[in-house]
């Protein structure tokens, strides 16, 4: 038999469900051979609001599900030389690293080898220049204006290779491209070069369909009646099968809910894809424009001839940024002539604040979410005798309590308002916004160290 | 021609990603044999018209024909995308079901 390595992915997003990890370890055991299970938790602006976090206290600024997502599978993953690679640690991995030989301990794991990638946190003022340096004027005209929150550069799968070969249990990372949590394991498994770019394509693309956890074994595809989806309650979480040659295929735990099949794959393969020839990572630009997908037994997909050309030779990083303040606010119009009263309610908000603020107003039920900022969009008519129309508010602001307005404007409908508005809800909160520049590679300095208590 | 057409759900399933101000919406063909119909009908110019209340600016397609797919990659759709957009759906997520609501002429096969 051909040599097999298997990743399980038992997160796609901060706050993704944390009962999947065990069904995928379980299988992982059963199957035998050599694995990793990866968790991806860190959307574009997570990393930002883990910063804010560690600035009010030290210890936080990773995952807050972490403890959550790795005690159900620490000890079992342990036994069976199964390392756990995440990029959990946010904007603080080393309090992560804590939390999890907190864990240990209590599980009498004693002296589990924790690896901590560092490099990729910018946010420091010796990067300031370049980072200024490297973004559009455009973009240096909005960070003038603004407060830096977060800058991180996103690393490639080396130090997580490294870092597992140096014998690794827990890989615990910041900022790093999402398909690095999986070309780390298998590079370090199959010891590839480099510069062997077919093999880091294909590597990369597994690392793709994997790092949205359950988009791939049919989460956000079910449409009853056209795209069956049994048991999405209890959908299965995927892992790949990988071979020397790059070679893959995807599945899922028997028994689990969902389905892996061409169509879920394909979803998934080009979703938040450009150029198919051209999908640039740190370590490698993937080409799929050749690919070729084949459905074999039962929830089981196999890729092939998916190819790699030479790393870009600049890292791409995200600048966060304070975005002011974005008040919301909503309140429901039901019954006869729902829409004509929703309408006036928001030609009074156009009247009492346009001069202040640039408004976006949605007739929830009729005409949301297609519709541009400034209201063009399709709209639905609505049924005599079944009218039901949420009118909804918002606008942002540097300023809060000129934002706030938005919320004190929609709430006087109550008694300013329409007849029989109701349900007034309102939410102000603070924004971020991300700049993206690409920084020379030789400008940023990775490495790999193991946390120890002292 | 009698302009017979159909919605292009009745042909196709399609996923919505975004980076920045840009969307992607993927496109793929339930049965292989309907591919050719959809690199037919499904231009770039009828995709811009689809989404022109929207403003886009560049649209690219992308095509994948062995595994009958295409990619569209539609730039400044978004109102600025999940940085600077007021739309409770930011991201666009909800933009492959405008795109599967177009219809498809399939007359001339």
């Amino acid at each position: 038999m051909s040599d097999i390595y298997r990743v399980a992915c038992a997160a796609g997003f901060s706050g993704d469900r944390v009962d999947v990890a065990k069904p995928l370890v379980d299988e992982l055991i059963k199957l035998g051979g050599p694995s990793c299970i990866i968790f991806e938790s860190l959307a574009e602006r997570t990393l930002a609001l883990a910063q804010l976090e560690r600035r009010q206290n030290e210890s936080l600024g990773y995952e807050p599900l972490l403890a959550e997502m790795v005690e159900p599978i620490l000890v079992d993953c342990i036994m069976n030389g199964i390392p756990i690679i995440g990029n959990f640690g946010a904007a603080n991995p080393m309090a992560a690293a804590k939390c999890i030989a907190g864990i240990a301990k209590q599980k009498n794991l004693p002296n589990l080898r924790i690896a901590i990638v560092q490099g990729d946190d910018i946010s420091a003022p010796e990067f300031r220049d370049l980072i200024e340096k490297s973004l559009s004027d455009e973009d240096l005209k909005l960070l003038s204006k603004s407060t830096l929150v977060s800058a991180n550069v996103y690393l490639g799968a080396r130090e997580i290779a490294e870092s597992l070969s140096a014998g690794a249990q827990i890989v615990i990372t910041g900022r790093v491209a999402d398909p690095a949590l999986t070309v780390g394991p298998l590079m370090m498994h199959f010891k590839k070069s480099w510069n062997d770019w077919n093999f880091l394509g294909a590597a990369t693309m597994a690392g793709h369909l994997l790092e949205c956890g359950a988009q791939v074994t049919g989460g956000y595809f079910a449409d009853p009646g056209i795209k069956e989806v049994s048991n999405l309650a209890n959908v299965g979480f995927p892992f790949i099968e990988f071979e020397e040659n790059g070679n893959f295929c995807i599945t899922k735990p028997v028994n689990s809910g969902g389905i892996v099949n061409r169509m879920t794959v394909t979803e998934q393969l080009l979703y938040e894809l450009h150029d198919p020839a051209q999908y640039l990572t740190p370590d490698v630009i993937a080409d799929i424009s050749q690919v070729e997908i084949y459905e074999g037994e039962l929830d089981k997909v196999s890729l092939s001839h998916i190819v790699g050309h030479e790393r870009p030779p600049t890292l791409k990083a995200n600048i966060c940024i304070d975005g002011g303040w974005l008040a919301e606010a909503e309140i429901s119009y039901a019954g006869h002539h729902a829409d004509e009263r929703a309408q006036l309610a928001a030609q009074i908000i156009q009247e009492r604040l346009s001069d202040t603020l640039k408004l976006r107003i949605d007739f929830i039920g009729s005409s949301s979410i297609f519709s541009s900022d400034d209201g063009q969009g399709p709209k639905r008519i609505t049924q005599k005798g079944f009218e039901d129309i949420r009118l909804r508010v918002a606008a942002t602001h540097q300023t809060k309590a000129v934002a706030n307005r938005v919320c004190r404007e929609v709430t006087a409908l109550y008694t300013c308002g329409p007849a029989g508005g109701g349900g007034v809800r309102t939410s102000i909160r603070s924004r971020l916004n991300t700049l993206v520049c690409y920084l020379p590679r030789e400008s940023i300095n990775t490495s790999f160290e193991f946390f120890s208590e002292i | 021609m009698t302009g017979r057409s159909i919605p292009l759900y009745q042909l196709a399933h399609a996923r919505s990603g975004d980076k920045g101000n840009r969307s992607n919406i993927s496109v793929i063909a339930f049965r292989a044999e309907d591919f050719p119909l959809l690199l037919r009908e499904l231009t770039v110019e009828r995709v811009a018209e689809h989404f022109r209340f929207r403003n886009p600016g560049l649209i690219q397609r992308f095509v994948l024909p062995q595994i009958f797919a295409m990619n569209f990659v539609i730039d400044d759709v978004l109102d600025g995308g999940v940085n600077l957009s007021l739309n409770l759906d930011a991201h666009g997520k909800s933009l492959s079901y405008y795109l599967l609501a177009m219809e498809i002429n399939i007359n001339n096969q």
